[in-house]
């Protein structure tokens, strides 16, 4: 009766050894590899660390004029600017400014970053079946697997910075408007498709001039979530070295200083309630000729 | 008259299911529509049909939802590829075409007007007027004043920047029908695109065509599930069953000759007066022609009653279009006619 209440498992020797064989295997990758795949990264370190400079380097009035202005200017609502000017004032007062700088720095970036890569893929998806039964396990991988697990390998590869933590950040962040945009372009009206055919239009056509703007809502739902769950990124990637408002947090955790990881805790609901309300807002003003007339 | 085919119809088949090719074999074979859902599952969507449609005329294809009239539509511009078939435009198989020439087709040579209206909603109603002509490739100034132009003869100047959906549905099928014209194309898709409408807005509609179709003369496919609409409409009506073609013809023949219980079920409730023309009616002449002046035989029953029954001995006489007395129509045959 052995075999039932033991599972038949591979031996513990068997075992090591195989995990030996990958991590043996990986080790002589990154060996080999390392050097080049950091290279290719380097025009993106230089960024991400020039954008940093450059808003820890402004003077903070420009900087919350700056942001209020963008507020603004995606939100068209006083209430959202005036509530983003309030909450980037006391965030400075507290003496968290300069975290702040960082977090949003890498945020952006990274945000950037998955719109740049997440788009195209969407599109691919929504073109092709195939590509979408090929990425979608892809992404869910993405979106469940513990951080810690790929924070191994990307640190092995990339060592502790800036760069790996943007990665990290990418990974668990990108999936959001990768589902989105396709989810958007699938959902477009299969007549109003119908008529750009009849009228002869080409792919190319059909995509920029139908499919991406009548998606723009859903592919803006994508953005604003990529937003905050790259912000929900901010405290595991200062584990690796990224600098910002994760550091104070992982630092009151390990020595129990509960003020201080509540108030840069509270930095970063801000920071993400302030993306949050001006991005939907804005995504909310694409689709204003929904709302009008009759249907 | 071969000449004055545009557009032509030749053995057209299709089957929708995931094995066309085969299930085609046993169609060819003689499986009915029936047997064939039942042992493999395919759907024969259009059933042998050859088609002829005649240059610069309305063709209305008529049929109940099912009969696969929607269906047939797309094969002439291609939104659906057939099974087996022809489809022939100025004398150019539509299905040898590769995807330029294809798209070429649709640029420039058809248009098509939607059940549903499929306007783009995020453009203006100018913008959607303008689309067939920038795909064409036209400047925009010049696709600017050449959809205003057809926005003013829909009706429609002075709701160039409102978006299609703060329009009423009469109004967006004007813009359908403005973005079709636009395009200058000699071929014009309608599928059922009034059913959507009430019927005041509907015959409102069916006026606005009539009347820019006296001018412009293009041919004009209609697909609609309605009689009054096919007749009224219709130089020549095709009328579709579970994807077979029953019968085609003028309403005329239609209305006076139903090829069968489907069509005669139809054509019961219609209002024969508005159909029937004198020159199905007349008489030959028996010696003089009656007193009077002479009626076009074109003039349907409805116009030409109260004159017959006006004329001396309720008789009068019939002339061709070239004003040549042919006949004569009696009051007693005019009212038989009407309810036969």
């Amino acid at each position: 009766m052995e075999f039932l209440t033991e599972f038949p498992s591979l031996g513990r020797k068997d075992l090591s050894a195989l995990r030996r064989a990958i991590d043996g295997t990986f080790r002589e990758f990154t060996r080999a590899w390392g050097e080049t795949i950091e290279a290719i990264f380097y025009p993106l370190l230089k960024f991400l660390v020039w954008f940093e400079d450059l808003l820890l380097a402004t003077p903070w009035p420009i900087i919350i004029v700056v942001l209020c202005g963008l507020a603004y200017a995606g939100a068209r609502s006083w209430k959202i600017t005036f509530g983003a000017g309030v909450c980037l004032m006391v965030i400075g007062f507290f003496g968290m400014w300069e975290d702040t700088m960082s977090t949003l720095a890498i945020i952006s970036v990274a945000t950037f970053l998955c719109i740049l890569v997440g788009i195209p893929l969407g599109v691919l998806m929504a073109r092709y079946d195939r590509a979408q039964s090929i990425i979608t396990p892809i992404l869910d991988v993405m979106q469940t697997i513990p951080s810690f697990v790929y924070l191994i390998p990307v640190v092995m590869l990339l060592g502790i910075g800036k760069v790996p933590g943007l990665l990290a950040v990418c990974i668990y962040a990108l999936p959001p408007i990768v589902r989105l945009t396709n989810l958007g372009i699938r959902l477009v009206d299969k007549q109003v498709m119908e008529a750009a055919e009849a009228f002869g239009a080409s792919y190319k056509e059909k995509l920029f001039g139908v499919q991406i703007p009548l998606a723009l809502p859903n592919i803006f739902a994508g953005v604003n979530q990529t937003i905050m769950m790259a912000l929900s990124m901010v405290v595991i990637a200062s584990m690796i070295g990224v600098q910002g408002l994760g550091v104070p947090v992982l630092r009151a955790i390990s020595n129990q200083y509960l003020a201080l990881g509540l108030m840069n805790g509270l930095a970063i609901v801000a920071l993400a309630i302030i993306f949050d309300r001006v991005s939907q807002t804005y995504g909310k003003r694409l689709q204003a000729y929904r709302e009008t007339g009759h249907d | 008259m071969t000449d004055d085919i545009k557009i032509s119809i030749r053995n057209l088949y299709k089957i929708f299911g995931n094995n066309p090719a085969k299930a085609m074999k046993k169609v060819r074979d003689g499986l009915s529509k029936d047997d064939l859902l039942e042992q493999t599952g395919h759907v024969l969507g259009l059933n042998d049909i050859s088609l002829d449609m005649h240059d610069r005329k309305i063709q209305v294809v008529m049929g109940l939802s099912g009969s696969g009239k929607s269906t047939l539509i797309r094969h002439l511009n291609r939104l659906i590829d057939p099974t087996a078939g022809e489809v022939i435009v100025d004398g150019e198989d539509v299905l040898a075409m590769d995807e330029n020439r294809l798209r070429d087709l649709r640029r420039f040579k058809m248009s098509m007007v939607f059940q549903k209206f499929a306007l783009l909603p995020h453009r203006t109603v100018l913008e959607n007027a303008e689309y067939g002509l920038l795909i064409q490739g036209i400047k925009e100034d010049e696709a600017g004043k050449r959809a205003r132009h057809w926005l003013d003869r829909v009706g429609l100047s002075g709701y160039e920047d409102y978006y299609p959906g703060q329009l009423s549905g009469g109004m967006q099928q004007r813009v359908g029908l403005a973005r079709a014209l636009a395009t200058d194309a000699d071929i014009l898709l309608m599928d059922e695109a009034f059913s959507a409408l009430d019927p005041l807005i509907r015959m409102d509609m069916q006026g606005i065509l009539l009347e820019l179709q006296e001018e412009l003369h293009k041919t004009i496919v209609f697909i609609t599930h309605d009689l009054d609409e096919a007749l009224r409409l219709g130089d020549n009506i095709a009328i579709l069953r579970d994807g077979a073609l029953i019968q085609t013809g003028d309403g005329q023949d239609i209305v006076l000759h139903p090829a069968d219980d489907y069509i005669a079920d139809f054509t019961r409730e219609i209002n024969r007066a508005k159909v029937v023309r004198l020159r199905a009616l007349q008489k030959p002449l028996n010696g003089a022609a009656p007193a009077g002046d002479a009626l076009a035989d074109s003039m349907v029953l409805e116009d030409a009653l109260e004159v017959i029954a006006g004329a001396e001995g309720h008789i009068v006489p019939v002339k061709d279009e070239h004003g040549k007395v042919t006949g004569q129509v009696h009051l007693a045959d005019a009212v038989a006619a009407m309810h036969a």
